[in-house]
């Protein structure tokens, strides 16, 4: 009986899948890609420059002439608001119902680790473009990832500390609330032991919290020479504001993940945040005209200077249609071969993928240092 | 370092307790439990924040006008949402899930208008330097939130228990039908305990954002948990037990992130409300501070 049943159930959801084909006619005119982006809540920030570069780039490509002989690209970016729920929602709304080949995104590795399984069971290619966790791409064979992982680019930057300033201990802060920040302090903490440094602490706080002067004054009898911090920018903002108000003096140096690559760190924080380190696989002052080209149009079009988040979306479009092109055809098995044969070189350098579906190389990361409230590339 | 650490939970938890302020005061009196409560904290902060970065207002002009606003803010949303709530005479229940569907509401409505990204005070906007002695420092915002919440708390008191509003604000508190047949202006006295609450709290945002550097549609959410441990540890309705709630709440947290572990310190808070709804449903200090008075 329940066989029945299933059989006709499987039969009725076969007939609404087949239905869409109907709407052909109107297919021939756009190939239709999905995102997954946070544009309301407290991480807004992200999603909204991943969405601005995300559409320069659709832009440019559908004014040049779109893609597969003619077609345009349309782009439906559905709201996350940062809620994993919300975001397998948008999945499965945009999987199921808008039938799209591509996915990009979602923004924070968190939303992908609910996302990508259900993308990848039905066989949909998802392109995170901001998710720097460890395990993204072992979800499944259908999830790339643009952005290089964190445990490629922490290294540099801590390697760059202990080179260039003789920072040997170290307390480690992190949130503890959150995929993206656990896992960069992951990458900090084994990268951090593999160069001999002495861990002093190491203390946790949560991604909305925003008083750190327990942690922070436990940190400062241990005299330590830097501090490294895995956390969204808001947060780490915080941290750098009260360490400073607290009286830990500028020489003891914050060293970034990830998610402390934005201007708004500048911004809240001010000179609190000056000498803090930070690898970055982008940098808005990175020579090279197309990325010249890339900032002066991302200004014109938003009103803002672009971050790492827009510059990675921006890529990461250009990289879909080109992978739309060489498929030939609207289908996600055939984009998925043809990622594999990226070879793609946009604002953020040479751009291929390895058989494991992340970046291939880590050359383009330079080390940032903040001063005077703005990042510099480090001399 | 303990001398630190305690000045430390001394500023967080008058934070808290200045924040729970206003909080258990529409609790103790109106008998609801107002969960719009933690936007009134979020437009207070944005108020003086627009003051002070369109009109170059200073801090002695920008919190009197973020609390005012809050309190208007507090008036209109309490007579919209719950003017029919209270004469259908509808339990607390409904109060709290009418009040939570507004507020996420509004948060989303202030999303929309500011958007999301976190803002702060102007650079200099107070004096951001600290005071040290024998290895205490504490910065001036800081003693701001201390001072403020101990003179707010006591004009409270002052208001409660000596002035005729004070008056029909705890005959409210006891009974409304009796208030009303004893002649009291109900309609009047509400709107008047609203607009206190949401000066309170609108005044809360502002120092708070002051202090974080964090101002942003969504600040008053996570200050709303905290607030509700605090109310209720210091019992619903009790200002001196919100005072006390708060700060033995922040030190707490600070001595146990400092001491044990900072993965620790969440559990503090809602370690100490389940141990009080057990042990003392009342709160700490018994009865509704508003009733008692």
């Amino acid at each position: 009986m329940s066989r029945l049943l299933s059989t006709v159930g499987a039969i009725a959801i076969g007939s609404l899948l087949a239905a869409p084909a109907a709407t052909t006619a109107w297919a021939q005119e756009t190939v239709t890609v999905g995102a997954i982006e946070i544009l309301s809540g407290p991480s807004a920030a992200y999603g909204t420059a991943i969405k601005g570069g995300l559409e320069l780039a659709l832009d440019e490509i559908n004014a040049a002439g779109g893609v597969l002989g003619g077609k345009k690209i349309a782009l439906i970016i559905e709201d996350s608001a940062g809620n994993k729920d919300q975001a397998v929602n948008a999945a499965r709304k945009l999987v199921g119902r808008d039938k799209v080949p591509v996915v990009i995104g979602p923004t924070l590795s968190n939303e992908m680790f609910a996302v990508g399984p259900v993308t990848n069971e039905r066989k949909v290619v998802t392109v995170g473009t901001s998710t720097t966790a460890k395990g993204i791409t072992e979800i499944g064979p259908f999830i790339f990832r643009t952005s290089l992982p964190e445990s490629d680019v922490v290294p540099v930057t801590l390697k760059t500390a202990k080179d260039k300033f003789g920072v040997k201990k170290i307390a480690m802060m992190y949130a503890n609330d959150d995929a993206f920040s656990k896992s960069g302090f992951d990458s900090m903490k084994a990268a951090a032991e593999q160069l001999g440094f002495e861990i002093a602490t190491i203390e946790t706080f949560g991604s909305k919290d925003s008083d750190f002067s327990a942690q922070l004054t436990k940190i400062k009898g241990l005299n330590v020479d830097a501090i490294t911090i895995s956390a969204l920018v808001e947060p780490i903002s915080g941290v750098v504001l009260q360490a400073r108000q607290l009286g830990i003096p500028a020489s003891v140096r914050f060293i970034g993940g990830n998610g402390a690559n934005s201007p708004k760190l500048g911004e809240i924080a001010g000179g609190a945040a000056d000498g803090l380190l930070v690898g970055s696989p982008w940098f808005i002052a990175k020579k090279g005209e197309t990325n010249e080209k890339f900032v002066a149009d991302y200004k014109k079009r938003n009103g803002k200077d672009p971050d790492q988040f827009a510059a990675q979306a921006y890529d990461t479009m250009y990289i879909v249609a080109k992978a739309i092109d060489t498929a030939g055809a609207a289908d996600s098995d055939k984009i998925r071969e043809a990622l594999y044969k990226t070879d793609f070189n946009g604002v953020m350098g040479p751009f291929s993928f390895t058989q494991g579906r992340d970046p291939a190389s880590n050359e383009g990361v330079v080390v940032l240092a903040m001063k005077n409230g703005r990042f510099e590339i480090l001399e | 370092m303990l001398s630190q650490q305690l000045v430390n939970g001394l500023v967080l938890g008058s934070t808290y307790a200045l924040f729970a302020l206003g909080f258990t005061l529409i609790f103790g009196v109106l008998r609801v439990i107002n969960l719009t409560y933690g936007f009134y904290f979020s437009i207070g902060a944005f108020v003086a924040l627009t003051a002070a970065r369109s009109f170059g207002a200073n801090i002695w002009v920008a919190l009197p006008l973020g609390a005012i606003a809050a309190g208007l803010v507090a008036v209109v949303a309490d007579w919209i949402l719950l003017t029919r709530l209270r004469r259908a005479k509808a339990g607390e229940l409904s109060s709290l899930m009418v009040t939570l569907g507004a507020v996420l509401a509004l948060y989303s409505l202030m999303a929309v208008f500011i958007g999301t990204d976190i803002q702060r005070f102007p650079f200099g906007f107070v004096d951001n330097s600290a005071i040290e002695f024998s290895g205490i420092r504490i910065s001036l915002v800081q003693m701001l939130i201390i001072g403020t919440t101990l003179v707010l708390v006591a004009l409270l008191f002052v208001l409660l228990q000596r002035t005729k509003l004070g008056l029909m604000i705890r005959a409210l508190a006891e009974n409304e039908d009796a208030a009303r047949l004893m002649g009291i202006n109900v309609g009047l006295t509400v709107a008047a305990v609203s607009f206190l609450s949401g000066m309170l709290g609108g005044a809360a945002g502002v120092l708070i954002g002051l202090n974080f550097n964090a101002i942003q549609p969504f600040m008053g959410e996570h200050m709303m948990l905290r607030g509700f441990a605090v109310i209720i540890i210091g019992g619903l309705g009790d200002i001196r037990g919100a005072l006390i709630a708060g700060v033995l709440l922040g030190v707490l947290e600070v001595l146990t992130a400092g001491y044990i572990s900072s993965n620790a310190k969440e559990a503090v808070a809602f370690t100490i409300l389940v141990l009080t709804l057990w042990f003392r449903p009342v709160g700490l200090f018994g009865r509704a501070q508003a009733k008692r008075a």
